[in-house]
């Protein structure tokens, strides 16, 4: 077991989730110290001049898991959840691990779950989609039936208007993960929105198409017409394999840029109408009160966000010397252009390297060049789109939405870096 | 569009289409894929409520019909008067609690104190509710429980029957309580400042040290 051994790295869990956990979940805590990035104690055996062990003898034959899962040394880089945060497993969320991913792409196995009514397991055999309301005719479809029209892939970042959510009153979470992993970005495969309702023929009155999933929940929401004949997808492809059961297979809605309680999953019905239907999830849910007690409705598009993905406070820095300031950027109105990262809590910023490809509605991975110097420091990034839009500083957002909105936050996140190298979630005052 | 793989129907519909379609401005491939849904096919799975009234299914019931199924099937979450148990979502109350704002209080988002319209209320119970059977209920137990709710709000009376022609009329506290959305609500374009930037960096705030009991129902709840 010298390989669990360490030599160094702090308690990264949320304290509040320690609390709860340390009895009974002493992997879970073990998984997340494997993620901390501190340099683990190496056996000198496998190191040169030595050959090492797995030079000298042979490995596992070509079928030993034919489904690939990832070596057993990432075991640590899974989902987590926060069980207090919900009454419920079935109707709760878990979160990406943000800090352990490379590039843009979020590996299947990894795209954070919100199910509302547990994770629905359906025979595409027994699964239908029904398209109908203000259509000239309507249509019952297979999945089948859709994998033999025109397909359409496409990169999408999928970010759940929650996300962020805990952080509107002040620093709470101590964890990328779960301040920020509630996002993932998968390339997409299915039949455009467009061409199925160009088939089953729009009547002029339609305006708003309300999208039902198949689970316990049924979900629903109301979708303006003019962005279901944009960009929307029925997709059953993500990654190059078919959907997750988790992420809505056999088939689910993909819709850009909007909030993705909208990506309806196990799609089973599009109903064309002429006016909203004020569903549960798009009244006393997904709407952002306000300071002086009305609330937005209909905020569906995701704006510009960004935050550093290391340093987190899952992964600490080792010492002072080079290191590179990594992080995700995204938009729901197009592409990133820019993302600028400060050290020093926003006082100076240097504009980061963008990593291709830098695509619309897309996660974009971004870099920065960091000799740290062993002294405390502010980490914090701002992303702007290709709007003009700048993401704001929290400060910023809570002015105008005060502290209860819950949803669509997209300030920046700072991190504060000691002089140990450790890595705290925290909020800075910026202006009085 | 391929013409040429188009049998004539399907060219028939699709000029059709190209008539009748402003939204979608061409006419679609006529692929001949999919059947055509029965009427009672469709009319299963629709069952979704505007807050016009259309899609409520004939039926009726009164809050103190409701009770006794409320208190079956929904109180071991909801709590007995709808003031929710552990992080299970309260139904009832919190009027005038909108505008609260952390540290001093907080808002408390029911039924009654939240949500606009009553049609919601119908089509909610009846898709996903009672949580662990949803789809179970009848439409004269959704309008009976639905009644004990409102009941609960002090919307409806004990005794006040609903029925498929007055639900959607129920007027709603909160009706007028939602505006649109009008993001972009903080400073957009201009170049942001790089250098030198005026900015109070003291830290008001941390992570690691909150010790929050998460019972307290004192933090914003997913559900």
């Amino acid at each position: 077991m010298s390989r669990e051994k360490r030599e160094g790295g702090g308690l990264l869990l949320p304290r509040r989730q320690f609390v709860r956990t340390v009895a009974g979940s002493a992997a879970m805590l073990a998984g997340s110290l494997a993620g901390a990035g501190t340099a683990r104690a190496a056996n000198p055996d496998n190191l040169p001049p030595n050959e090492p062990e797995w030079a000298k003898a042979l490995g596992p034959g070509v079928d030993a898991t034919p489904y690939g899962m990832p070596v057993s040394y990432e075991a640590h880089v899974v989902r987590r959840w926060v069980p207090w945060l919900t009454a419920s497993s079935e109707s709760s969320v878990n979160f990406t691990p943000l800090q352990d991913l490379h590039g843009f792409v979020t590996p299947n196995g990894l795209c954070f779950e919100r199910h509302h009514g547990g994770r629905a397991e359906i025979d595409p055999a027994d699964h239908r989609l029904i398209i109908h309301g203000l259509v000239e005719r309507p249509i019952m479809l297979t999945v089948d039936d859709l994998k033999r029209m025109p397909s359409e892939s496409h990169f999408y970042f999928c970010e759940c208007a929650a996300n962020s959510g805990m952080e509107w009153r002040s620093a709470q979470l101590n964890s990328v993960q779960f301040t920020h992993g509630m996002v993932h970005c998968a390339q997409y495969t299915g039949v455009s929105l467009r061409t199925l309702l160009d088939y089953v023929g729009l009547k002029p009155n339609a305006k708003w198409v309300l999208a039902e999933g198949a689970d316990a929940a049924a979900m629903t929401r109301s979708i303006p017409i003019e962005k279901a004949l944009d960009d929307c997808m029925v997709a059953y492809g993500q990654n190059g394999e078919a959907l997750r059961a988790e992420q809505g297979y056999p088939i689910r809605l993909v819709v850009p840029g909007f909030e993705a309680n909208m990506w309806v999953k196990w799609l089973r019905r599009l109903e064309i109408g002429d006016q909203p239907w004020y569903t549960r999830e798009e009244t006393s849910k997904y709407t952002d009160l306000l300071p002086d007690g009305k609330a937005r409705l209909f905020t569906w598009v995701m704006e510009a966000k960004s935050v550093v993905t290391f340093p987190c406070p899952e992964k600490p820095l080792n010492g002072p010397g080079y290191y590179t300031i990594r992080g995700l950027a995204w938009s729901g109105y197009g592409r990133i252009k820019r993302v600028d990262v400060s050290v020093d809590g926003g006082r100076n910023w240097q504009t980061a390297k963008l990593v291709e490809p830098v695509l619309p509605k897309c996660l974009t991975r971004f870099e920065l060049p960091w000799r740290w110097n062993g002294e405390g420091a502010l980490v914090v990034s701002r992303a702007i789109d290709e709007t003009g839009y700048v993401q704001p500083t929290m400060y910023e957002l809570q002015k105008v939405r005060g502290v209860e909105s819950i949803y669509h936050n997209n300030g920046q996140q700072v991190w504060e870096v000691k002089p140990s190298g450790e890595v705290e979630n925290v909020r800075l005052k910026y202006a009085s | 569009m391929s013409v040429s793989n188009m049998r004539p129907e399907g060219l028939v519909f699709g000029l059709a289409a190209l008539v009748l379609l402003p939204f979608s401005g061409v006419a679609g491939e006529d692929f001949g894929l999919g059947v055509t849904p029965t009427p009672e096919q469709i009319a299963g799975w629709d069952k979704d409520v505007r807050p016009d009234g259309v899609g409520l299914p004939p039926g009726r019931g009164t809050a103190a019909e409701g009770e006794p199924l409320y208190l079956e099937k929904c109180a071991v979450c909801h709590g007995e008067f709808g003031e929710g148990i552990d992080r299970w979502p309260v139904l009832a109350g919190g009027f005038d609690t909108l505008k609260h704002q952390w540290p001093e209080g907080r808002p408390e988002k029911t039924v009654g104190s939240y949500w606009p319209y009553s049609s919601t209320l119908f089509d909610y119970i009846w898709r996903a509710m009672p949580f662990p059977e949803p789809k179970s209920l009848t439409p004269d137990e959704v309008y009976a429980i639905a009644a004990y709710v409102l009941y609960l709000n002090d919307i409806v009376g004990y005794d006040e029957e609903l029925n498929q022609d007055n639900f959607a009329k129920i007027a709603m506290p909160n009706r007028d309580g939602f505006v649109p959305d009008t993001r972009p609500d903080v400073p957009v374009g201009g170049e942001p400042c790089m250098k030198d930037c005026p900015v109070d960096t003291t830290i008001i705030g941390r992570a690691a040290p909150l010790q929050v009991t998460p019972e307290d129902k004192k933090e914003p709840a997913v559900d």
